[in-house]
């Protein structure tokens, strides 16, 4: 198996750190498309969904990516797009400089193994009659050679990596804590050694005490695997925080993409400047006293034409809705897609 | 094994299905130990005309039939007929319904409509008569109610396992196991089946008495093993001409499927309590 | 005192689970004054939706005992009243409720208006209070009433074409929509007291924002009382007058929302705060995990967590004190005014 040698290497060697280098992209990501067909009660085909409609973006080796947007922008949809969850529709997806948008199952295996994809729950990723051993040894049989006995020392190091005791190793999942679980489920990833992570929605649900804990992890995690992580989140305050660059999605587009400085000081696009507004900030200025956003994003199944947002955009021009923004860097890092930023 | 520790003892506190146990747990006994219980054994094939449908007692604890026969002992070996009846037609048609299902469940293309409409067309005729079709043109043996049963009763289990496999494949364990590049034999066998085995032990245990009662109508019929195989139902068929006078002969055979196809529907209602993920869930 | 819509004294619930006894509420106090927005906040498992199930009545019965205490609502305790009387004449009327998830609180079968409209016939302010019985006659004319009452209160939460909106099934409208209409159903009986349990949880940020303005506005305007429960501390900035922090199932601290978020006084609401991401001072969580409420810690329920306990902690519930005007809380070593989250 050709996934078997490439993981032998880089847990013998651990060079690592030679590929890729200089800022070069890990994930390149052009023009991709995934629509999902809408049928009626006879389930005949009257339309598409356009969940992403020709979304381009690279990752860059080492960093962490967010990917912000509200529900039913294309943001989850995104992530198993990239995974292989869900086949795209068009586009390519280039992954440590290999096409994987086309490939098949058999084919991007080897490759899989070093981009993983960690659910909202990594716990929940964990077979409930599986023993937490068996569950961490699968990845290593599926993608690996490895016999037994090494396969027992990767499962140990990782689990000593994510601060668990190896007594766990013989738990089912329902008799250790859920945060438990979750560091889990991140091992089980992990013993792969990828080199990109893909989170997605990894705080949903969390109380604020327990999400610091958790973030605190992948930190320390993405430092001792040397790991580039794709933070997928509805979360801004989080996303702020953690991320490098952040790309902001609205109905299956990116509007505007940037290093998080930028973005957060100087948002370009309509509605990332509402997304922003809409953040509470204890001890600042009341977000109630001065939200303008109105509405609601409209129906996916059927787009407004030409700028998506126009319909909720206080500086919506008859050109908007004429022409379909494109993507435009305006220098550097940041750009954005509103016919009235330039 | 502390999940079959977990069973047994919440098996024990329901009394009802506990009951169901203790009628199977009889059966298999009877079934088992037919030649040392039995008072008349040589009676299964002998005839002795001069003692012909004598009523209950204390040498013919349920009388004899038309030939004599002490009824007791021939419904000892007849257990032993329905067991090997039930038992091999269920483990065919869980052979052939849970693969079906299963493929049909995790692809979700051609092949998996071509299963799932070929076991609609079963599930189209009622069960029994399917059966008695089948039956009726493979001429009565053991052998051929048996296939009879099975060929009928496969697409319950497809359709179960079908069901459960969708619904698992939603699940995030399963996902996750298909996003980290398992093999489609791997994600099935490995993850799908065990966790939905509670479903298709519950449907197997209920199935098992609908299959002793479908067993005992073919007899009936007698489309069943042939005389003189002391089968249940083909007894209560040759009873008909003599009742009501001797009606111990039609009482025998007929609270012992009574019995065992009860027992078996207590004991996989009591399993499905147990064994409901819902239930298993919350106790996590 | 005398003040006060809403008063809970020393209230002690407890849940029967299959591990034994759960200690939910552990004696927790708190009023609120008309025309008050207070939040109640605290992560899972702090107890705040059981108490907000407790003042409306609808604890399950089969589980929950109520120990000691009192819930005093317009000076009646109403622990102490009939439920049947409770049911007919406080909840829904005088107490109304908006819930997580709206979705779940429409039945899907029929459309919002005549679910709506069912509730007008029982509760509404035009609707005789005292009337018994399965069923009641909703003559034409209170329905014309009722109907315009519904349509007037659907363009003040800023919904579009009301009438459009009521001949819709629930399915049909998106999730703010469907908050906006619990938001109306909720000040449609001209309550005095709405709770609203994690009402923006479920949403988006900007229809959050959206939401919480609008609730605001509403309250403010109407003088409506708002329980706000949440875990969520950004929301509760946005728009209560006073919060109540819970932890573990016991109230730990009370205060105006001002004084509260610039200088918190108990050490876990101060570590909850802290927790929140910010990119200037980086990731601090709380160490340890919530108590299992079946073995609640002994004294303050914090303290095996808490980096100020002492044996006092261990040993006995502090008393609530006032380390200002309005701020009291439960702790015997709190954190005085000033010093703040960057202790």
């Amino acid at each position: 198996m050709s996934g078997g040698t490439d993981i032998t290497r880089d847990g013998a060697g651990g060079g690592e750190a030679e590929q890729a280098a200089d800022g070069t992209a890990l994930l390149s990501v052009r023009d991709l498309r995934t629509y999902f067909p809408v049928r009626n009660a006879w389930k005949r085909r009257v339309g598409w969904l356009k969940a992403l409609d020709d979304v381009s973006f690279d990752v860059r080796d080492g960093e962490i990516l967010g990917i912000v947007g509200e529900s039913g922008c294309g943001k989850s949809t995104l992530g198993k797009t990239i995974m292989g969850i869900h086949p795209p529709t068009g586009g390519r997806i280039q992954f440590e400089g290999r096409d994987i948008a086309g490939m098949g199952a058999e084919k991007a295996r080897g490759l899989r193994s070093r981009l993983q994809y960690a659910y909202q729950d990594p716990g929940a990723s964990l077979d409930p009659r599986w023993k937490i051993r068996a569950s961490l040894h699968e990845p290593l049989i599926i993608h690996t050679d490895l016999d037994q006995a090494q396969r027992e020392r990767r499962v140990r190091e990782i689990m000593a990596a994510v601060g668990l005791p190896e007594t766990h190793l013989d738990l089912y999942p329902h008799e250790i804590s859920g945060g438990q679980q979750r560091r889990v489920g991140l091992a089980r990833i992990l013993t792969l050694h990828p080199t990109l992570v893909i989170l997605d929605e990894p705080t949903s649900g969390l109380d604020v005490s327990v999400q610091a804990t958790v973030l605190q992890l992948f930190l320390d995690l993405k430092r001792e695997f040397g790991l580039t992580y794709v933070f997928i989140s509805h979360d801004l305050a989080v996303v702020r925080m953690l991320c490098d660059r952040v790309a902001v999605m609205y109905l299956g587009r990116i509007v505007e993409i940037g290093r998080i400085e930028d973005i957060f000081t100087n948002p370009r696009h309509p509605y990332t400047q509402s997304l922003l507004a809409a953040i509470p900030e204890i001890g600042g200025r009341k977000v109630t006293d001065d939200f303008w956003l109105e509405g609601e994003p409209p129906d996916p199944k059927n787009l407004p034409s030409g700028c998506r947002f126009r319909t909720r955009c206080p500086k919506a021009q008859a050109r908007c809705s004429e022409i379909d923004p494109p993507l435009v860097a305006h220098g550097g890092d940041h750009a954005d897609a509103c016919l009235l930023s330039g | 094994m502390d999940g079959f520790i977990f069973i047994l003892r919440r098996l024990a506190s329901d009394r009802v299905a506990m009951l169901g146990a203790v009628i199977i747990v009889a059966l298999v006994a009877a079934a088992l130990l037919a030649p040392v219980l039995s008072t008349h054994p040589a009676d299964i094939a002998e005839f002795h005309p001069a003692e012909r449908l004598q009523a209950p007692s204390a040498q013919h604890f349920f009388g004899t039939d038309r030939m004599g026969s002490d009824i007791y002992s021939r419904m000892l070996y007849g257990a032993r007929i329905t067991i090997t009846i039930a038992v091999v037609a269920i483990v065919v048609a869980v052979l052939i319904g849970v693969p079906i299902g299963l493929i049909a469940g995790y692809y979700r293309n051609w092949l998996s409509d071509l299963l799932m409409r070929v076991s609609d067309v079963f599930l189209a005729v009622p069960q029994i008569v399917l059966a008695i079709a089948i039956a009726q043109t493979l001429g009565p043996s053991i052998e051929n109610v048996i296939l009879a049963l099975s060929l009928t009763y496969w697409p319950f289990w497809a359709r179960l396992v079908y069901a459960e496999t969708r619904a698992s494949l939603n699940e995030t364990y399963v996902e996750a196991a298909i996003a980290l590049g398992a093999s489609p034999w791997r994600v099935m066998v490995l993850h799908i089946l065990p966790n939905i085995s509670s479903s298709i032990i519950v449907r197997t245990t209920i199935g098992m008495g609908g299959t002793i009662l479908t067993a005992a109508v073919l007899g009936f019929l007698g489309l069943g093993p042939p005389p003189p195989t002391p089968e249940w139902g083909r007894t209560i068929a040759e009873s008909r001409e003599f009742l009501p006078e001797a009606w111990w002969y039609a009482t025998a055979p007929g609270l012992a499927i009574f019995l065992v196809v009860m027992g078996f529907n207590l004991l996989g209602d009591g399993l499905r309590d147990i064994l409901d993920p819902k239930i298993r869930r919350s106790r996590q | 005192m005398s003040g006060a819509l809403l008063r809970v004294d020393d209230l002690r619930v407890d849940f029967l689970t299959d591990a034994g006894r759960a200690r939910v509420l552990d004696h927790v106090n708190f009023e609120m004054a008309a025309g008050e927005i207070v939040g109640l906040v605290g992560e899972s498992g702090s107890g705040k939706t059981t108490l907000a199930r407790a003042i409306l009545g609808i604890l399950p019965a089969n589980a929950a005992v109520i120990e000691s205490g009192s819930i005093h609502f317009e000076g009646q305790n109403l622990l102490e009243r009939d439920p049947d009387e409770l049911a007919r004449d406080v909840r829904g009327r005088l107490i109304t409720f908006v819930p997580q998830d709206p979705f779940t609180s429409f039945n899907p079968v029929f459309t919002i208006g005549s679910q709506m409209m069912e509730i007008m016939k029982w509760k509404s302010p035009l609707a005789e209070p005292g009337q018994d019985g399965f069923w009641r006659t909703h003559t034409r004319k209170r329905r014309q009433q009722d109907r315009e009452r519904l349509i007037a209160l659907l363009q003040s939460v800023q919904l579009p074409d009301p009438e459009a909106v009521l001949a819709k099934y629930p399915h049909e409208v998106s999730g703010g929509q469907r908050q906006r209409l619990m938001i109306a159903m909720a000040l449609s009986t001209d309550a005095r007291l709405i709770i609203a349990d994690e009402p923006t949880t479920a949403l988006d940020v900007t229809i959050q924002a959206q939401i919480l303005k609008l609730l605001r506005r509403l309250a403010t305007e109407r003088g409506v009382s708002v329980l706000f429960a949440t875990h969520d501390l950004g929301a509760a900035h946005e728009i209560c007058d006073r919060v109540v922090v819970m932890y573990a199932g016991q109230d730990v601290e009370s205060a105006p929302s001002a004084a509260f978020f610039k200088a918190p006084a108990h050490p876990y609401t101060n570590s909850l705060l802290a927790s929140l991401p910010s990119r200037e001072h980086g990731i601090r969580g709380i160490p340890g995990e919530i108590p299992v409420l079946v073995e609640p810690p002994p004294g303050c329920r914090f303290h095996p967590r808490c980096a100020r306990a002492s044996d006092e902690c261990r040993g006995a519930r502090p008393l609530a004190r006032e380390v200002e005007s309005g701020h009291s809380v439960r702790c015997f070593h709190p954190l005085m005014a000033g010093s703040g989250v960057e202790s």
